[in-house]
């Protein structure tokens, strides 16, 4: 690629240098009325994106940055802040609860560092869309990228976060339990359902402007019906733990993870609430961004 | 060999006021079994309606047309970000749209972190972004402003980081919007050289102005929008003969006997 423009060059019409187009250039755009045109429009989108890895990695990054931009610790502060937290409530919450501290603190530590990654993943993919307004309309570029960066930059906070599980164990002398191993595919399908919720949640809030608050309070709610600061063997035995931990998205999807750590057996109940949750979002998710996608330009 | 199709473009433009944009009013509406009535009597503006035309290598076009006729609207479409209600685009080529001077840059961001974002964007290897670094810090003249945010810096100082920006990449389609005109003076000369270049170096040159003279000078095809429809497309002098008043006309003619005199291209 010719990088800079010489000046003086003295190009003239008729000897124009012709440049080969590469397939990325050449844009196709039709309205789209059926199904096959939208759909087949929103996967060269998320390919798109995915080509641009590296600009979604370099974006993550610089968001981190610039929230840290001037402080000491830098991201660290997210690890120093996360910590005070879970050791102040794991002394308050085991004493309440009248839990053993070795036994609570790394199941707090897991939860609510999950947790956190959780409720930050909704909050900040309701706006993935509108925050990157001005990219969007200053130039063409695959609209579910903004949603992988809301993704990455996440998943680098909580790579952060996970030195404060590390202590934790270290210092209660927990070792993860044996399934560990099951945290691949259960970080795998996170991911997935990351993307997803963020697609999803971002056409609807660049669409009707009243739908963050909604989440916010969504995901409030989630926080104290979900096992997080209470271990799911409170409700052993009572009919509530169906609706509770059972059927509760939220418990399902820190199970998978949170279990195998503890040292859980493998258990397929919450594999399949997670995964048949899951089909749905992505379902939803395909559908309404393959509807909305051509119009968000148009809404943010 | 570059190209542009526009067959039977339309778009339009949802207006949302405060209501439709609540979740609340589309949910009770639709409860009430208002939607059905509210899609119908959505307030939409018809930007572009039914606009076709085609480019080839070597076409520079040039969109006139009064404030709100749909210059701005089409370069956006041109360029694929609002895409079209109805009809079809054809893109083929590299684009480099010259739309605002922010050029989507990060406010928040350095000079130099929202450079290499675009040469990420082009997907270019580590040494052309370094290249390309050097290559707009010289023009933009922003010396140790590289490395503050952008949000820091004047507004001519935007207008030469965005503009050195845009023009560092070679494009083979150039969209340009009227701002690039509205330099100040000493911006202006620095960046006409630059910006003839890229112009003649492009396949295909698209430039949205109200100044006939630059129409003249760089055009050989004009399209008159009004209303969102082409009201005529045909060369320089035909459409501008009709689009502006005689003496207008003739004032733009004079100019551009001048400026060809003064500045040879």
């Amino acid at each position: 690629m010719n990088m800079t423009s010489l000046p003086g060059s003295d190009a003239v019409q008729a000897h124009m240098p012709e440049t080969a187009i590469s397939p990325e250039n050449r844009i196709s755009i039709t309205a789209a009325r059926n199904w096959p045109s939208r759909v087949k429009a929103e996967f060269s989108d998320i390919f798109g994106a995915a080509h641009l890895w590296r600009l979604v990695w370099t974006l993550s990054v610089l968001d981190i940055q610039q929230r840290y931009r001037g402080s000491i610790l830098g991201p660290f502060w997210l690890t120093l802040s996360t910590g005070v937290m879970i050791g102040a409530m794991g002394v308050i919450y085991a004493g309440l609860f009248h839990e053993n501290v070795h036994t609570y603190l790394p199941f707090l530590s897991l939860s609510l560092v999950l947790w956190n990654l959780m409720s930050a993943l909704t909050a900040e993919g309701s706006t993935c869309f509108l925050t990157s307004e001005p990219m969007i309309r200053a130039m063409r570029m695959p609209l579910s990228m903004h949603a992988a960066r809301v993704v990455v930059r996440n998943f680098l906070v909580f790579a952060h976060n996970i030195i404060v599980i590390v202590v934790v164990f270290a210092i209660m002398h927990t070792m993860p339990g044996r399934y560990s191993f099951m945290i691949i595919p259960g970080f795998a399908l996170w991911i997935v359902d990351a993307f997803a919720i963020s697609l999803l949640l971002g056409v609807f809030c660049a669409r009707f402007r009243d739908i963050p608050p909604i989440v916010a309070s969504i995901m409030q709610i989630a926080f104290f019906v979900t096992p997080i600061i209470w271990s799911p063997a409170v409700l052993a035995h009572r009919g509530i733990a169906i609706v509770l931990i059972t059927w509760n998205p939220f418990a399902a999807l820190l199970e998978i993870i949170r279990g195998p750590i503890l040292g859980t057996p493998i258990q397929l109940m919450p594999w399949l609430v997670a995964l048949g949750y899951s089909s749905i979002l992505i379902i939803a998710a395909g559908a309404i961004f393959s509807i909305a996608r051509p119009r968000i330009a148009y809404w943010v | 060999m570059s190209s542009i199709t526009m067959s039977d473009v339309s778009v339009s433009f949802p207006l949302y006021h405060s209501e439709s944009r609540s979740l609340k009013k589309a949910v009770l509406a639709a409860a009430s079994g208002r939607l059905g009535k509210d899609e119908k009597r959505r307030v939409v503006v018809e930007a572009l309606r039914n606009v076709s035309f085609s480019l080839q290598t070597g076409d520079r076009l040039g969109f006139v047309g009064s404030n709100g006729a749909g210059k701005t609207t089409l370069l956006r479409t041109l360029a694929g970000i609002y895409e079209p209600v109805d009809g079809r685009i054809s893109i083929n080529g590299k684009v480099t749209a010259l739309l605002d001077p922010g050029q989507g840059m990060n406010a928040e961001l350095t000079g130099r972190e929202n450079i290499r974002l675009r040469g990420l964007f082009d997907r270019l290897s580590a040494n052309q972004i370094s290249q390309l670094e050097e290559d707009v810090a010289a023009f933009a003249e922003l010396d140790q402003f590289l490395d503050l945010p952008v949000r820091t810096y004047s507004s001519g100082m935007v207008v030469r980081l965005g503009f050195g920006l845009a023009t560092a990449i070679k494009p083979q389609i150039l969209l340009m919007d009227e701002w690039l005109m509205a330099g100040d003076a000493n911006f202006m000369d620095k960046a006409k050289q630059r910006l003839e270049t890229m112009v003649q170096g492009a396949e295909i040159l698209v430039l949205s102005s109200h100044a006939p003279n630059i129409i003249l000078q760089w055009c050989n095809r004009v399209i008159w929008m009004d209303k969102g429809r082409v009201k005529m497309d045909s060369t320089p002098q035909e459409v501008l003969s009709s689009y502006l008043s005689p003496e207008q006309f003739a004032e733009a003619n004079d100019l551009m006997a001048i400026r060809s005199l003064a500045i040879p291209i």
